[in-house]
């Protein structure tokens, strides 16, 4: 059965005039219901925004001649995608690598492979491979160079298979052909196989989940020449806490077959250095030399931009995005995919009461927190998932500002006099939520209006996580980016099963959630993930606050790349412009 | 004198020993574990777990004291829990730069503040004097962090005349021989290399010269005015001396002591202030790193880098110490 592309793109009516004035949007679906330029907020898809800044004159020279330098917040980890987890890492390795399928938009996209199919059960995952691909090394793909880094990651021992290096591939194949009991990882790998025939190769899995076939656009699962892997095969991670090895951090020892090679990996320098691979199968990249810096402050990277330093940056922060724009620089509005929440932690009392849930949930005011805290191209949510996975529903419970409402029914419910402890992380800027203190402070406000006394509880980022997780806090934000088009990995990953997270014990929800993500049949995965939506949010386990897309920078004189809901950015689309 | 320098160096090692068990004590004792660093928000409690267990962080305190003190005897500290290498490693590639930053900055306040606080003890009650003292007092109370800003701000920023962060521009190849970048672009004639890295030090230096600078400028002043009252300095007048002979064998020499103790003392400090005006130019030395490792609760690479500092602390304050024999002949007598 082929695989088809799912649009479930929306257009939203909220906050569209903010990001419209960016003027600079862009396109990374095909069917967009926004159609092109648009005119008013109703036309606005904040799902992935279209492109409107048309195609300026490229200054060759400075093509050929002048590096690219894009400050991130963070030094990426290794060379080797499989062994990382942070988008640090993988926004180098996606200019070097190739994933078998891409992202557009959020839908599965071709890749290395031009097409796929997989069998009705959704346990074969067929690929046809493009023609004529060559790794940077001179390797040709085929499908024997797709598996050895299938074999190769499933048959990891030791250090390599604990959570800190190979986080994804125990998440999405649940464990190893042979698991280490010192690395902690039980569950029994889903990985059956790979069998190559000339182009076409096939991966064999021993169950479906909803994570395929989005999981093959993961950046951890990018392709490398099995001529580099077989160089490297006698590297090792003994334990848990050793070292990376040595060919992860050193330029030129793994090949792609990405638009750019690495070609330098300065650490003192904290930068790497990419040059253009002139035999890249699809188009070649504009600049020959893109230099990625590390500059962790969000401040000083305004600043190097401003003073030429630099020609473009990632998380910018909300309040800079306006006056950058008013300095003619661009700030395209990638769409969004996170999500906030507030949650409420039903083993404190009266929260378990649905009443009092919901009368918390009238007494926030999430249009006001989407204006004034979040970047431009955030909208309201209205339920643990957003719009542009499949399985979003139209049909769930809402809960619009109402704060009379919210009033009115705590006092029915007998909570006129309700005092919270309210949680939130204090040295942290998530993609979700790029200040919590602030979005707390609006909040706080709100719920204290509404005759609810707030106690504020600020807690470090490593120890929110396990306090959040553990159940102590009654109300607390948090929330997630998704890594690929897959409902499960939001609402899996919090109503899957009975947690003290949220404490409460509904099965209808988590059966719903299950029966979702066990469906290999799209159009009935669809449906049921719609239901799974209407379950939890009538549940009201917590309150949906926003998606809101994290802000990304250039220069005036930069051709920006097509932003991404997944950030995934090609630097290979950028180039110099002949505007002053 | 070798006894006084081997008496000094085993205090050191209880001192360094003392150090390790607090500060394992320590960073043991705050909330939160790196395991919530490195896996990202969703990863299953199961997951969290294994990778506690597997990093060693469940096994009782002394056990992991006696791992970390044996490791840290054969110096190997390690790896580095957020980036996957090796302690030495990161120190190598990071210690430069702050040192390089930190010569930079004691370099501008040594030789502007003592002959500054010279004149101004000379010159007392003059405009200059007054200047002196109350620039320094400025000095001593702008934060590092407000300071760096606004110097972006003006000389980066508003007027263009220097560059924001980093060591150098990207795209510039060098020799590395030192790690310093200024002396290797010297040594190797990339005068290019040398210039470039000249100019991205000037403001970080600035920055963090400004306390060190201010400190230094009113304790030469205290001291030469001290020094200037004595008997022996108005005698060797008396006597008809030059008064350049004066000024560098009774004036200075004696007042160089709190001097030479208090520059000491500073250079340590210097890697507070580094912490701060790294972050702000992204300079990329150990300051901060060392900021990072303790948000992330990276317990090797913090203790490895707090151990080498405090190293560094020490044997600089022994410097400190020696030098005081080269100053004053009656500490050479005495030892």
């Amino acid at each position: 059965m082929r695989t088809s592309l799912t649009p479930t793109r929306r257009a939203f009516a909220a906050v569209a005039g903010a990001a419209l004035a960016l003027g600079l949007f862009t396109a990374c679906g095909s069917d967009g219901d926004s159609g092109g330029d648009a005119d008013t907020a109703e036309d606005f898809d904040f799902t992935c925004p279209e492109r409107t800044d048309g195609s300026p004159e490229a200054d060759e020279a400075a093509n050929e001649s002048q590096p690219f330098v894009f400050a991130s917040p963070g030094d990426p980890t290794s060379i080797d995608p499989i062994l990382a987890s942070d988008g640090e890492t993988f926004r180098v390795s996606r200019q070097v690598f190739d994933t078998l399928l891409d992202a557009d938009c959020t839908d599965t996209a071709p890749g290395l492979a031009e097409s796929w199919e997989q069998n009705p059960e959704g346990t074969d995952w067929t690929f046809h491979l493009r023609e004529g691909v060559t790794f940077h090394d001179g390797t040709p793909l085929d499908g024997a160079a797709v598996c050895a880094n299938f074999d190769r990651w499933a048959n990891f021992t030791g250090g390599y298979q604990s959570p800190n290096f190979t986080y994804y591939y125990s998440a999405v194949f649940g464990g190893f052909a042979a698991n280490d009991p010192e690395m902690g990882i039980t569950a029994d790998s889903i990985y059956e196989g790979c069998t190559a025939d000339g182009l076409d190769v096939t991966i064999s899995l021993s169950k479906f989940t909803s994570s395929f076939p989005g999981a093959f656009t993961l950046e951890a699962f990018s392709i490398v020449s099995p001529t580099s892997l077989e160089a490297v095969a006698d590297a090792q991670i003994p334990t848990a806490d050793s070292p990376l090895p040595e060919y992860t951090q050193n330029a030129g020892t793994l090949a792609g077959t990405g638009p750019y090679m690495l070609t330098e990996w300065n650490h003192s320098e904290q930068q790497v250095t990419l040059t253009r691979f002139d035999d890249f199968w699809g188009e070649k990249a504009h600049v020959k030399t893109v230099i990625i810096r590390t500059i962790s402050d969000e401040t000083a990277r305004r600043q190097a931009l401003e003073a030429g330093d630099i020609h473009g940056y990632d998380l910018a922060a909300p309040a800079d995005v306006q006056p950058l724009i008013n300095d003619e620089y661009q700030v395209p509005v990638r769409g969004v995919f996170n999500l906030l929440y507030l949650a409420y932690t039903q083993s404190h009392s009266p929260l378990e009461d649905h009443a009092v849930r919901e009368a918390l949930s009238y007494a926030i005011d999430r249009e006001r927190i989407v204006n004034s805290v979040l970047p431009p191209g955030g909208l309201v949510a209205t339920q643990f998932q957003p719009p542009s996975l499949e399985g979003y529903s139209e049909d769930v419970a809402t809960y619009d500002y109402d704060a009379d409402k919210a009033k009115d029914m705590l006092a029915d419910a007998g909570a006129e006099d309700l005092t919270l402890t309210f949680c939130y992380p204090t040295d942290v800027s998530r993609p979700y939520m790029p200040a919590p203190k602030d979005i707390f402070d609006m909040i706080a406000s709100d719920l204290e209006a509404a005759g609810v006394t707030v106690e504020a509880k600020p807690i470090t980022w490593v120890e929110y996580i396990p306090t959040t997780r553990s159940g102590e806090c009654p109300l607390y934000l948090l929330g997630w980016t998704g890594d690929f088009a897959d409902p499960y990995n939001f609402l899996g990953t919090w109503f899957a099963a009975e947690s003290t997270e949220w404490g409460f014990n509904n099965p209808e929800v988590f059966d719903a959630i299950a029966a979702a993500n066990s469906e290999p049949d799209q159009a009935k995965r669809v449906d049921l993930w719609k239901t799974a939506n209407e379950l939890v949010m009538e549940e009201l386990p917590g309150l949906p606050i926003s998606s809101s897309p994290p802000s990304i920078a250039f220069a005036p004189n930069v051709y920006p790349p097509d932003v991404s809901p997944l950030t995934r950015e090609s630097f290979s689309q950028v180039y110099f412009t002949t505007a002053s | 004198m070798l006894r006084y320098t081997v008496k000094r160096l085993l205090q050191l090692a209880v001192a360094l020993l003392g150090l390790t068990l607090l500060l394992f004590a320590w960073f043991k004792a705050l909330p939160g574990g790196p395991e919530n660093r490195l896996l990202p928000e969703n990863a299953t409690d199961q997951q969290r777990e294994a990778l506690r267990a597997a990093l060693g962080l469940d096994d009782p305190i002394w056990a992991q004291y006696g791992d970390f003190l044996g490791r840290a005897v054969r110096l190997d500290f390690g790896s580095s829990l957020s980036s996957g290498r090796p302690i030495a490693t990161e120190l190598a590639d990071r210690l430069p730069a702050t040192i390089e930053l930190s010569l930079a900055a004691m370099l501008l306040a040594v030789g502007l503040g003592i002959p500054l606080g010279y004149l101004a003890a000379r010159r007392r009650g003059t405009w200059l004097d007054f200047s002196a003292v109350s620039g320094s007092l400025l000095g001593t109370c702008i934060p590092i962090f407000f300071l760096a800003a606004m110097l972006k701000v003006v000389f980066a920023q508003e007027l263009g005349l220097l560059p924001t962060a980093f060591r150098l521009s990207a795209g510039i190849d060098y020799t590395d021989v030192t790690g310093l970048r200024v002396l290797d672009g010297i040594i190797t004639g990339e005068f290019n290399v040398a210039w470039d890295a000249l100019l991205h030090l000037v403001l970080p230096a600035i920055a963090l010269a400004s306390i060190p600078f201010a400190v230094i400028v009113r304790i030469t002043r205290a001291s030469v005015l001290d020094v200037l009252g004595e008997d022996y300095v108005r005698t060797a007048d008396a006597k008809g001396l030059a008064p350049g002979t004066i000024r560098s064998r009774h004036v200075m020499r004696n007042a160089m002591l709190p001097i030479a103790t208090i520059i000491g003392l500073l250079l340590g400090s210097l890697f507070a202030g580094a912490v701060l005006t790294e972050s702000v130019f992204s300079f990329g030395g150990i300051g901060s790193f060392v900021y990072q490792a303790t948000t992330e609760r990276d317990y090797p690479a913090l203790m490895g880098f707090i151990l080498i500092i405090a190293v560094f602390y020490v044997v600089i304050n022994l410097i400190v110490d020696l030098s005081y024999g080269f100053l004053d002949p009656r500490v050479r007598v005495r030892k």
